[in-house]
């Protein structure tokens, strides 16, 4: 063990470099910058909205944006930035929920097929080979209508959904780093198995695995909003994105402004998550850029 | 190479075969007796009895896999809970909309993504590059079905140019056909426009650095013919593979498309199965999706080979 930690380099050191390459990267620091934003608006939520997000106000139907009502109201007179603000909880919070979820399911089975090779690593890997063909939403709608409309269904649609990247992609990089010496060394010396895994596979593949976890956060959201637009995500009075546009849809004509500020939120907070995404993936790996 | 196309199908049957075990375990799922969830509104005894025999629901899980399947192997996937007609039937009515719209936003994805991709993959580092990058991240990013209700918004509501909804067969009318299928097809093409730049781009980026090319360039070919007829019809190659892999992302986005713009197709299909729970025909659109998904794979390797003279001997 002693070998390989001479060998590898320290952890503080290379969050350091990476932190550093990152900082230089402007697109990925105002993609961490709006995330950090929309964060602090999910957890501010009771302080920063104006209004009540869930209750009816008969005076105030369908207002278009005025200095009470900036963004408008919407069918039952309910603030819609308001509702904008709280939604940010549902999409944040399905976000990170449905992808933990992927993750930890996903990597310990990847490490396994790595690891044990033979049938278990064939059987792992035909199952997440069938998962990833049954396309991402059309498997999400499916669990959703089996589970029942809810948002924590939704969650864990998503997440089941989302796990085979994950898999895949901790079954590539343990298997890499099962074959570096030092770590053949530690095995030869008769680690035990949850040791290696612990300290020289686990530390090893978490960079790359946030930088999916980070793409993935982007591609959680839109399938929420995906699946609450379909009716099978956040289900109502409660405020989220995705079911604002689905009512948003059915005032078209007379209450165009309904759809406009949830879309616009949900395009950002994604696009903020792939550009962070993107530029942790640059930093890890410079030859990308 | 008939050999590699045999062993890829080899391959295939293991997944082909965990695909119908993940969809018959979906309904595993249904909360309490799935004879009672099946049975819907119906609570008449005996009819619940009927449903627990014609589903085998008595047996055990592995033997009503096996039954299932063998249903499967003859075509059958089930009766529609709500119309009682086969959900074979009832999938391939809805398939050919859905098919047509994937081939048109296909087209558009390639009309949009190939030419970006080549430009900024010459123009690489460029304010080309840099903004058709942003352009692609800012077609993944945004939602296909807002950007879906925002042309209605315009197109439609505002300047009434093209249909808002509905779909009419090419058969009976190919302009109104065109014009109902227009915005639906550009709405889900952008996103697919948006890989298939970025895979375009990295194509290029490798072919542009070939030795062939440099020769091209030096025997002073012009730069235009250098890159159309020497760089990009290699670099096709992989975009045209990668291509058909988007079947997925084409066929989830069909869901969200046919929802906003009330295409009667696959994904309205089962949008509405959803709501009625008619969990057959879930059941048989996510096999369906899976399976064709399966197929667009094999395609992809199959055409690989075909295209590519290299791994033709």
């Amino acid at each position: 063990m002693a070998v390989g930690l001479a060998l590898a380099e320290p952890e503080p050191a290379r969050a350091a470099r990476l932190g550093r390459r990152l900082a230089r990267n402007r697109l990925a620091l105002l993609g961490g910058t709006v995330v950090l934003l929309f964060v602090l608006i999910a957890l501010f939520a009771p302080l920063l909205a104006p209004f009540e997000p869930i209750k009816s106000n008969w005076l105030a139907v369908r207002k278009p944006p005025s200095a009470a009502f900036w963004l408008g109201t919407d069918e039952l007179g309910r603030d819609i930035l308001s509702r904008l603000i709280w939604g940010a909880r549902a999409s944040l919070l399905a976000g990170v929920v449905s992808v933990a979820i992927a993750v930890l399911v996903g990597v310990p089975f990847g490490i396994l097929a790595a690891y044990a090779g033979g049938w278990v690593d064939a059987l792992i890997g035909r199952l997440t080979d069938a998962l990833l063909a049954c396309p991402f939403l059309i498997l999400a709608i499916a669990l959703a209508a089996f589970l029942g409309p809810s948002l924590g269904n939704a969650m864990i649609a998503i997440g089941i959904s989302a796990t085979p990247i994950f898999v895949r992609l901790a079954r590539g990089q343990t298997m890499a780093v099962l074959a570096e010496d030092h770590v053949l060394g530690a095995r030869a010396v008769g680690c035990p198995h949850r040791r290696i895994v612990l300290v020289y596979v686990l530390p090893n593949i978490a960079a790359p695995i946030l930088v999916q976890a980070t793409l993935a956060i982007a591609g959680a959201i839109i399938a929420e909003a995906s699946l609450s637009f379909l009716g099978l995500g956040q289900q109502p009075p409660a405020p989220s994105w995705g079911s604002m546009l689905n009512t948003a849809k059915n005032f078209m004509s007379q209450a165009p402004w309904m759809a406009v500020s949830p879309g616009l939120a949900i395009g950002l907070v994604v696009l903020a998550f792939n550009l962070l995404g993107d530029g942790l993936r640059d930093a890890l790996d410079p030859r990308e850029s | 190479m008939l050999a590699a196309i045999l062993a890829r199908l080899v391959v295939a049957v293991p997944t082909v075969l965990l695909v119908t075990v993940i969809v018959f375990s979906l309904q595993l799922l249904l909360p309490g007796d799935p004879a009672l969830a099946l049975a819907g509104e119906e609570r008449d005894p005996e009819a619940i009895a009927q449903i627990r025999a014609l589903h085998h629901l008595d047996r055990p899980i592995p033997v009503q896999y096996l039954l299932w399947l063998g249903g499967l192997s003859r075509g059958d996937l089930g009766t529609s809970l709500k119309t009682g007609l086969p959900v074979a039937e009832l999938i391939a009515s809805k398939l050919p909309v859905t098919i047509e719209l994937a081939l048109l936003a296909m087209l558009v994805a390639l009309a949009i993504g190939v030419p970006a991709g080549v430009a900024a993959a010459v123009r690489k580092g460029g304010a080309i590059d840099a903004g058709a990058n942003l352009v692609a991240l800012a077609g993944i990013s945004i939602p296909n079905f807002w950007l879906g209700i925002m042309l209605i918004l315009l197109v439609s509501v505002r300047w009434n140019l093209l249909p808002a909804s509905g779909y009419t067969s090419p058969f009976e009318d190919p302009v109104r056909n065109l014009q109902t299928m227009i915005m639906p097809a550009f709405v889900l093409g952008t996103g697919i426009a948006a890989v298939m730049m970025r895979h375009t781009r990295s194509a290029m980026l490798t072919v542009l650095r070939q030795d062939y090319v440099r020769t091209a360039r030096a025997m002073g070919l012009p730069e235009g013919r250098v890159v159309v007829r020497h760089a990009l019809r290699n670099a096709l190659l992989p975009v045209v593979t990668l291509g058909t892999l988007e079947l997925g992302t084409l066929l989830s986005g069909a869901v969200l498309t046919e929802q906003v713009f009330t295409i009667p197709g696959f994904g309205k299909l089962v949008v509405d199965a959803v709501f009625t729970r008619d969990y057959p025909v879930v059941q048989g659109v996510v096999l369906c999706a899976g399976l064709g998904f399966v197929l667009m794979s094999l395609l992809a390797d199959v055409l690989y080979v075909v295209l590519n003279p290299r791994l033709r001997s």
